[in-house]
């Protein structure tokens, strides 16, 4: 199973990337619509929801690669 | 003796969480329900700037403040105490929630009516944010080892409850006056009626004492001096802050949301059902739906958290379509035959300030007794002549179908099965976050990752899905109605397989104090 989480280390980091181009590709166009909601909406994904999810899905990503996730490292040293 | 008073402790422990964060909860779901009547008082489409003051309302207090008060208040909650802090939220709700029943209206004050509701909605944000994590951290803490998702639970019901409360609190006040009298000030009622709810919750909660974990650890000198940075400075921490948000946290938003709101606009906007049979649906769904909270939560004290959370989640992933399929099908006119001897078509005319208007009303019959009725008003200017040829005359149109007996309960059945759904997944999460962090950080380590997946990722599901759903229309396919569930049966996909990897038993039970 520690294997199989670092393993998804990688899925997960990929996916951080494929998320940053769907919320781009969604807020965008809101963020630059010209209508008043379209600004706070596209504000909203852009500086908010993708910095959290891109940066999340990264870092949880990397901790996975480096076996922050294994079994022996449940409890804090 | 011992385990009757500590069992009868527990109840009044439960009591006094639950019923302040049902109070919040339902503070917070008025604003949402009022929202036409909020917005033609305080921020007229007419005025530019005010309505700009609606859109920071709506999507400041829902999604972007919330975790804001997490932080607030969890790291109060972590360096002074559970019980002061959930009551400061408390009555930060309970005030704001009131003050709003007692802004004036645009007209008279201007624009200091919609900055004031603006203010007021996002304390209100603020202390839903804080509200959460404090009541079931202090539950918790006072249960025993192999009972805190049951207990739990409680705090979990209170939402479900809140919103049943506040649908129930508008529809007195609303059918115990004229429509005028409502109008004029009668929607200030169900703000106002906040301040002796919270009173009461305020005064039980006081007689409580604080959490016997927190209580302990502050007799030790063991709480943290800095919690935000103890929670996301430090690896061994943020890794389980991240783990939560990806794995349970996001899943349950986007799986309750769905259940909750997603399944109301559908019905109200894609299936054109009759509002009124929309809250009753809602409100029977929700009180058949709202026991399973507890069953689910005593159930992952038998068998496990993980397991009651991945039923949800996958059960969710592979039912949203056929439901909603289910659901859209109920009202598709195209599939019923049309009784046309027994239409009817009437037309009124309504005087205005300035103009005259007709407005034309046509219903429809269906033989499986389905109605749907089609109101037309077109402006007639202030000459009064018809200008029905003219489509830009046409001010506004309305449908509403009202769906026979059979239909509605068969509507109730398929929202119950979305909020048992809700239930699966929400029920274990307050006890499985409590576990997995320490006494000295668990109000910041809790909220946080629970607001941002809850507030900010399930407060998006309606956005997204209307972006998915026109897409699809666009691109003419005839499924387009179920499309904008991607956006929760992927999230809940990604949230089941993280749990299913990451999650382990020793994780769940990391800290049982």
């Amino acid at each position: 199973m520690n294997a199989l989480r670092r393993i998804f280390g990688v899925i997960w980091i990929l996916f951080a990337i494929v998320c940053a181009y769907f919320l781009s590709t969604f807020g965008v166009p809101k963020f630059t619509s010209g209508t008043r909601e379209g600004i706070v909406f596209g504000i909203i994904i852009l500086f908010i929801l993708m910095p959290l999810t891109v940066a999340g899905l990264a870092v949880f990503g990397y901790y996975s690669i480096m076996g922050e996730y294994d079994e022996n490292k449940m409890i804090e040293k | 003796m011992d385990k009757q008073k500590n069992k009868s402790n527990m109840w009044g422990v439960v009591g006094a969480s639950a019923s302040g964060t049902l109070i919040e909860w339902y503070d917070f779901f008025i604003f949402g329900s009022m929202a036409s009547i909020l917005s033609e008082k305080f921020f007229p489409h007419t005025n530019p700037s005010a309505a700009f003051l609606s859109i920071l309302a709506t999507f400041g207090a829902g999604f972007v403040v919330r975790p804001f008060g997490g932080i607030i208040f969890g790291r109060l909650g972590d360096m002074i105490g559970r019980k002061y802090t959930f009551m400061v939220t408390l009555l930060l709700m309970g005030v704001s929630t009131c003050l709003i029943g007692l802004v004036p209206e645009y007209e008279t004050i201007g624009y200091l009516a919609p900055l004031l509701v603006l203010l007021l909605r996002l304390l209100q944000g603020l202390a839903l944010g804080g509200e959460y994590g404090g009541a079931a951290t202090y539950v918790a803490e006072h249960s025993k080892k192999g009972t805190r998702g049951f207990w739990t639970s409680w705090i979990q019901t209170s939402a479900s409850i809140g919103m049943l409360i506040s649908l129930a609190v508008i529809f007195i006040t609303r059918h115990s006056m004229s429509p005028e009298n409502f109008d004029a000030w009668g929607w200030r009622i169900p703000f106002w009626a906040s301040i002796f709810m919270i009173y009461i919750s305020y005064v039980i909660r006081r007689r409580m004492s604080e959490s016997p974990a927190f209580a302990k650890a502050k007799s030790e000198g063991a709480t943290s001096k800095n919690p935000l940075k103890e929670s996301f400075g430090n690896r061994y921490n943020l890794k389980f802050v991240l783990l939560a948000l990806f794995g349970p946290v996001i899943a349950q938003g986007v799986v309750w949301y769905t259940g909750h709101f997603y399944a109301m606009n559908f019905m109200e906007n894609t299936m054109a059902v009759d509002s009124g049979q929309v809250i009753t649906i809602m409100a029977v769904a929700l009180l058949l739906g709202s026991p399973f909270y507890t069953l689910f939560g005593w159930l992952s004290d038998k068998i496990g958290r993980k397991l009651v959370l991945m039923a949800g989640m996958l059960l969710a992933i592979l039912c949203f379509r056929p439901i909603y399929k289910s659901m859209y099908e109920t009202t598709d006119l195209t599939k019923k035959t049309e009784l046309t001897s027994k239409s009817t078509a009437t037309a009124e005319l309504y005087q205005t300030e300035s103009t005259l208007d007709s407005i034309y009303t046509t219903q429809k019959f269906y033989d499986d007794g389905t109605v749907l009725k089609e109101v037309t008003t077109v402006d007639l200017g202030q000459s009064g002549a018809s200008k029905m040829e003219e489509d830009k005359k046409i001010v506004s149109t309305t449908k509403a179908i009202t769906v026979p007996s059979s239909a509605k309960w068969k509507l109730i059945f398929l929202v119950f099965i979305q909020i048992v759904f809700g239930t699966l997944t929400y029920s274990p999460l307050a006890a499985f976050l409590v576990e997995l962090f320490p006494v000295r950080i668990r109000y910041t380590s809790f909220s946080v990752p629970y607001n941002v997946g809850i507030g900010i990722m399930g407060g998006l599901l309606p956005a997204v899905s209307v972006f998915l759903v026109t897409n699809a229309r666009k691109m003419g396919d005839p499924a387009f109605y179920l499309q904008g569930l991607w956006y929760p049966i992927v999230l809940a996909a990604i949230s089941l397989l993280i749990t299913m990897i990451y999650i382990t038993k020793k994780m769940t039970a990391l800290h049982t104090e």
